[in-house]
This record gives structure tokens, C-alpha cells and sequence, in this order.
């Protein structure tokens, strides 16, 4: 582990005094041309100038983007700098930065907005607070938009529900288009575009990482559990982040999904051209990158003719979906329109546990202790199911029909109020460890406190970057990364499929006789 | 672009420390990179490397976690067939300080 200084963690959550400054150096890698210009963005003659121009081109797209969204316009002149949001945000409370409170962040293109496009600021701007877009401002704009995880904790609390992830997606949109991309994210959209996830992992090996998978299940329990791939007819594609076919514990919950779609007898099918649930368009704040990205799953959904599309475990990836994908990929006529459109693959868990179609023995999850970490995407944006607040119970309700052993967190830092991971929104790179690690102080607080007061030994979760950004920072607070897992990872666990446990040697069966 | 000198020879790298041209690689730039931090690269951590540039040449991506771990067990015995072997001879993490070293890009995404 690289060294950082790590926050101290205590029984009850401290406001920190302030720290002027404390982040001002932080500042993920811009992109540079090559991934730039992947994206239809413009690059600077020289690497880390702006483009000729960017004065005028930053104003125009925030003329563009003021009339397009009336929520930006809103957000811009509605805040009354009551302070509701301050210690509220997980890096001010990591970092002790005061730009790091949601108000002063949002500030920063607010001050720019008075001075160029309301009266006051453009006659009297020291009145107002307004200031010139100066080449400073926007290094400032581009180190603290990328200090924010688009959690939305923050809006929970203003009175004016003002959402600052908003914001920030406008801003970084901005930066990007006027040469300061980031590069992390940048890098990424493009390989979602040409070979459809964010790993760039091509079909032949998304096919053996599949194969060698079936093959680890079945040495394990006895059972050919499938993994489709492509597959045309099969009644469900499954859009999963691809994560969850190279990491871990991401992959224990992949097998978990197999595992349940194999005992509900139910034919799936992933697709290498949809290999992708994540959809960093949202973290950028580009529409059209976003709209591509989802563009991929109804490509996948009307070639292989599916009549479902169910999500896995990925937290931004269902807030597009369970919002959006209808506006950004419908109308989904085309789909069986008894179901979700589209399902949590928690939704088609619980349905099957309520109806009491797997075989479940808790005591397989014995030897742990749970609790449970609310993404900020699904506890903020989305429901699981359709009744409200299901987006708390449904993954609650399933753990719990699995485990024995089960214990929420502090009541401030779960369900709405819950706190981002650190590693959310685009952020989730090595060049941004320091926040990343500062930024997971109030979560790993939670978590160690309620490891003293009930004995909780591992924490899961329902989203990638979730497991991964905790899979790395649990060792800087005194843990370790297998505390982090998946929540399918506790079903795969307890689920005994028929046949499970006998000799495995008549184990050529198809995938939907042990229904 | 920042450079490594390899044996006299500048070799480019990105902002992160991996090689911007895959072709440049050589057990050599293993070996510098390894030095840089402090990490001694024993015949365990060759096995891992050559794994990877196989896997690469067949797959033009690194492998997943699982796939290695099983190829490690399968050749080094079921003991060592898990990512906590792995990373205690990568401590940075076997994705991303391995792959470096085998001079392969860097595993993007939710990783």
C-alpha cells in the first residue's frame, strides 16, 4: 500500500475544522488527444493548455446547457447559502477542505454564471460575489468536479432539493469540451463504443473467462450451472457490469445470478456486444455518450430476441436504466410488458425467494456477520420493485433470507442518507487514491463501529465500484478487502440447486431441467 | 511522455508508469519498474508475468482474477490457485502492478 494519510476514525462522526486548501492539489490526469478525440472532443495544441477559443466556447455551452436544462437554471440562481449542505458531503468530511462543501463546490460555476449571465453580476459582480472566467477558475472547476461523486447526499438535505451532481455533470461536460476531459473516464467511453464494456474485454475472452467459470462452479457443487453468452432466443438478457467477469468479489455475485436463473428454470443470456451495464456518459454529463451506451442494450435486446432485460449489481448503471433508458433507448414494445422494464436482478431474486422456489440453507452464511451498504445511485435515483422505499428493502429483505446474522449501520449513514463509497461518479482511479481513501472515512466509521457493537464482519454491496473502491481502501483503515462482497455473492452461498452435492459425474443436463 | 531508461535506452510510459508501445517490452523493463518500487522479482513473480503476456497474445486483455488464479493453481498447486497469494507477491494488486510489469495496458474500469 502507498503511503497517504489516513483519517482517523471515531465513535460518533466529527464536522471537521476547516483545512483551506487542504485539496486544492488534486486532480485526476486529463486526457489526452488520443482520448480526446475518441470522444468527439477538442485538444489543446499543447498538453495541458486549453483549446484557442475556450472563453467563448466554455460561455456558449453554459448559454446551451442554462436553456436546455431548466433544473441547471434553477440550481444556478435558487441557493440561498444556508449551510444545510456543509458537513453533509463525504470528502468535505474526509478532507476538511471548505471547497469541498456542496454549496462552495456548486460555487464555483455559480460565481461565473452571475458575472456573465444575470444583471447584478454583470454591473456590480464584487457585489454579488460574481467573478471573470479566468484559466485559474477553471483548474479550480476541474480539481473540485472531480472531488465530487455525484452521490446526491447532499440534495437530501437542501430545503431547495438543489442537486449538485447535476452541477457537476455540467461542469465536467464543459471542461471536457473546451480540452480537459478526464482521463479515466475518457478512456473508458470509447472502449464501451468499439467492444462494448469498460474492461475493452473482447468476446473470445469474455467467452473463456464464461467457459472457466462453469467449470469452477461445477468442481464446486456438482451442478453445470450455465453461463450464456449470446445466445439468441433465451428469454432474459442479463446486463451486468464487466467487473463482475474480472474481479472480485464482483465475480461470486455473477455466479450467484447463474445460480438463481439456473433453480427459477428461467433460459438467460449475456451478450458481448452489451457486455456492459456501467454507463459513464451519466458521470461526464454527456447526453449523447449516454444515449449511445444504452443504444448497445436494445441493439443486444432485438438481435438475440429476448422478452426480458434484467440488470445485475451496478449502482449508476440501474439509476440510467431504471430512469432513463426508456427516454435514451425506447420504447421497448418489443418486450414482454408483464415484467419490469427494466428488472434488478434483486427484484427477480426476492420474487423467487417469495415464492419459494429455492432451495435456501442460511447457515451457509454462518460464519459471517452482514450489514449492508446503500449505493448512493439506487438509494437516491431508483426503486427495486415498485413499491416506495423498496430500494432499502428488497436488498435488505433478500441478505436476510440468506444470512442469519444481519445488523444495519448507523441510521444517519444508510437508506436516503446514506454515504457514497468514496470511489463513486468517475473518480474511481489510482491518480485520485488520496480522495478516494479521505473520502470513505464516514462509511468505514459506520462500518468499524457497528463491527464493535454487533459483531459485524463483512459488509455488502450492490454496486462495482462499490466492491472495488472498498476492496482497496478496507486495508487503509485497519481492514481487509474480502470484508467487502456481493450480495448474490451471500445467495450463491446459501442456494442448494438440485443435485447439488451428489457425485458430479451425470452433470450434462440442460440449463433449465432443475426447475 | 516521461520515459524509463532500460539498459541506456529511453522507453516511453504513460502518466501511471505503464508502457505506452506494448512492443517495447523486454524482461529488462520488468526489472526497472520492479526496482523503482522496491518489489524483487522472484521466479513466483516471472511465473505470474509470463502467464499474463501469454494471455494477452491470445486475448488482447489481461486476464480476469478468476482465470488466473485457476492457471496459477492448476501449474503451482491449489494453495496458491487465490488472489491472496497473489498479492502478496503484488501487493499493488496483481490487475494492476502485474500487468505493468508485463508491460500490458492498465485493466480500466469499475476495477
Amino acid at each position: 500500500m502507498a503511503d497517504y494519510e489516513v483519517p482517523e476514525t471515531h465513535e460518533f462522526p466529527i464536522i471537521p475544522s476547516i483545512m483551506e486548501g487542504a485539496m486544492a492539489h488534486s486532480s485526476p490526469f486529463v486526457a489526452g488527444e488520443e482520448f480526446q478525440s475518441d470522444m468527439g472532443f477538442p485538444s489543446p495544441e499543447e498538453p495541458g493548455q486549453l483549446i484557442d477559443g475556450w472563453h467563448e466556447k466554455f460561455l456558449e455551452l453554459m448559454k446551451d446547457k442554462l436553456s436546455k436544462y431548466r433544473s441547471l437554471q434553477v440550481f444556478m440562481d435558487i441557493c440561498v447559502k444556508c449551510g444545510a449542505c456543509t458537513d453533509k458531503c463525504h470528502y468535505f468530511i474526509g478532507t476538511a477542505d471548505p471547497k469541498n462543501m456542496p454549496v462552495a463546490r456548486q460555487d464555483l460555476l455559480r460565481k461565473v454564471y452571475r458575472r456573465y449571465f444575470t444583471f447584478a453580476g454583470k454591473y456590480f459582480p464584487k457585489l454579488v460575489g460574481a467573478v471573470d472566467l479566468t484559466e485559474d477558475v477553471i483548474h479550480q472547476m476541474y480539481s473540485y468536479y472531480h472531488q465530487c461523486s455525484e452521490c446526491r447526499r447532499c440534495a437530501v438535505f437542501c430545503p431547495f432539493g438543489i442537486d449538485t451532481a447535476e452541477v457537476t455533470m455540467a461542469a465536467r461536460d464543459m471542461l471536457a469540451q473546451i480540452g480537459m476531459g478526464q482521463k479515466y473516464s475518457n478512456q473508458i467511453i470509447p472502449k464501451v463504443h468499439k467492444i462494448g464494456n469498460n474492461l475493452g474485454l473482447p468476446e473470445p475472452a469474455l467467452a473463456d473467462t464464461l467457459e472457466g467459470l462453469e467449470e469452477e462452479v461445477e468442481d464446486d457443487i456438482g451442478v453445470k450451472v450455465r453461463f450464456p453468452l449470446d445466445e439468441k432466443g433465451a428469454e432474459i438478457l442479463m446486463v451486468t457490469p464487466s467487473a463482475d467477469f474480472f474481479a472480485e468479489p464482483h465475480i461470486d455475485g455473477l455466479i450467484g445470478y447463474g445460480k438463481v436463473f439456473h433453480a427459477a428454470g428461467v433460459t438467460w443470456t449475456l451478450s458481448s456486444k452489451a457486455s456492459e451495464a456501467a454507463n459513464f456518459g451519466l458521470f461526464i454529463g454527456n447526453y449523447e455518450h449516454m444515449r449511445q451506451i444504452s443504444l448497445r442494450i436494445r441493439d443486444a435486446a432485438k438481435e438475440l430476441g429476448v422478452k426480458r432485460i434484467i440488470f445485475g449489481e451496478c449502482g449508476h448503471a440501474w439509476r440510467v436504466a431504471y430512469n432513463h433508458l426508456n427516454t435514451l433507448a425506447g420504447p421497448w414494445d418489443f418486450l414482454d410488458q408483464n415484467y419490469p422494464i427494466p428488472q434488478h436482478i434483486l427484484e427477480f431474486t426476492k420474487d423467487c425467494l417469495d415464492r419459494g422456489i429455492l432451495n435456501i440453507d442460511k447457515s451457509e452464511n454462518d460464519h459471517m456477520t452482514l450489514t449492508f451498504h446503500d449505493s448512493c445511485n439506487i438509494a437516491r435515483a431508483s426503486r427495486i420493485g415498485d413499491t416506495p422505499g423498496s430500494q432499502f428493502t428488497t436488498p435488505r429483505e433478500v441478505i436476510q433470507a440468506v444470512c442469519n446474522n444481519y445488523h444495519d449501520m448507523s441510521q444517519d449513514t444508510i437508506f436516503d442518507q446514506t454515504f457514497c463509497c468514496g470511489g463513486g461518479g468517475g473518480l474511481l482511479t489510482d491518480d485520485l487514491m488520496e480522495l478516494r481513501i479521505k473520502g470513505a472515512l464516514p462509511r468505514m466509521e459506520a462500518l468499524k463501529n457497528v463491527s464493535k457493537d454487533h459483531g459485524v464482519t463483512h459488509m455488502a454491496a450492490i454496486c462495482a465500484i462499490c466492491k472495488s473502491q472498498f476492496t482497496k481502501v478496507l486495508p487503509y483503515y485497519g481492514m481487509t478487502m474480502d470484508q467487502i462482497v456481493s450480495v448474490h455473492q451471500l445467495v450463491s452461498n446459501a442456494i442448494i440447486l438440485e443435485g447439488q452435492g451428489e457425485e458430479a459425474e451425470d452433470s450434462d443436463d440442460t440449463d433449465d431441467e432443475a426447475a | 511522455m516521461s520515459t524509463i531508461d532500460v539498459n541506456g535506452k529511453q522507453i516511453e510510459v504513460d502518466e501511471e508508469g505503464y508502457l505506452a508501445n506494448l512492443n517495447d517490452w523486454e524482461p529488462a523493463v520488468a526489472e526497472v519498474m520492479a526496482a523503482a518500487e522496491d518489489q524483487e522479482l522472484t521466479d513466483e513473480h516471472w511465473d505470474i508475468i509470463n502467464f499474463l503476456r501469454e494471455y494477452y497474445e491470445e486475448y488482447q486483455i489481461a486476464p480476469a482474477v478468476r482465470v488466473l488464479t485457476k492457471a496459477v493453481g492448476k501449474k503451482l498447486g491449489k494453495e496458491k490457485g487465490n488472489s491472496k497469494y497473489l498479492y502478496e507477491l503484488f501487493p499493488y494488486g496483481p490487475g494492476k502492478q502485474a500487468c505493468k510489469y508485463a508491460g500490458l495496458p492498465k485493466p480500466t474500469g469499475c476495477v
